[in-house]
């Protein structure tokens, strides 16, 4: 299990390929987000972020059968088209592995400290949270 | 007693600052009557905790519930919902 908060960018496929090594493993299901139109600041709670995430992951590998899962999401400015956010998900069969990640995508939205700020003509705005995503994640309870 | 306070993302400009020791007057042992109590400070204080405006919390870095107790050296924090992934 592999849980980061990082300025840097990350190889995705690297990153499947190291969680994907034990010969148990048959499915690696994989979410990359990344940043729209405009120029971010992504601000978070360093130290609850760490641990809000990990949280999700413990409770995901509660409910469906995650052999090895990386979640590496970024912080600090970001550009259009940058990578910001990596979940992947290895299982013995792709139900567990798609499932899983999907979970852990949507609490993340909802549970992870991180705040969008964008960067729009005439300065910056803080993103504003969406139900959606509220209802995205209650739909899992 | 005393806690620790962080203010994060749209609340942290406001307010102005990023955290600050507190003092509590007796009585104040909950997440939601330390909200009030920063409401009633005045000031930047006022708008930012109105009750009409949309916060979480969380309690040494555990996301709670308004009527999550709070103790002496307690790391409270406030922010708007997140928006992260």
């Amino acid at each position: 299990m592999k849980v980061s908060v990082q300025t840097g960018d990350f190889d995705t496929g690297l990153e499947i390929k190291n969680i994907s090594k034990n010969s148990k493993i048959g499915a690696v299901a994989s979410f990359v987000g990344l940043v729209r139109d405009v120029q971010m600041t992504l601000e978070h709670y360093p130290g609850m972020t760490e641990r809000a995430i990990e949280k999700i992951v413990e409770e995901a590998k509660g409910r469906w059968r995650v052999m090895d899962c990386t979640v590496i999401h970024r912080y600090g400015v970001l550009q259009p088209n940058d990578q910001i956010v990596l979940v992947a998900v290895a299982s013995a069969h792709r139900g567990d592995a798609f499932a899983a990640c999907e979970f852990i995508m949507d609490y993340l939205k909802t549970q992870a400290p991180f705040w969008k700020k964008e960067q729009v003509a005439g300065g910056a705005r803080w993103v504003e949270a969406k139900t959606a995503d509220d209802e995205a994640a209650e739909r899992w309870k | 007693m005393k806690v620790k306070v962080l203010y994060f993302a749209s609340l942290r400009e406001k307010i102005g600052k990023d955290a600050e020791e507190i003092e509590l007057p007796a009585g104040v042992a909950t997440v939601a009557a330390l909200r009030r109590h920063l409401g009633g400070l005045g000031g930047v204080y006022e708008n930012s905790f109105s009750t009409k405006i949309l916060l979480r919390a969380a309690v040494n870095q555990d996301m709670v519930q308004p009527a999550a107790p709070i103790n002496a050296g307690d790391e409270v924090a406030f922010f708007p919902p997140v928006t992260g992934g």
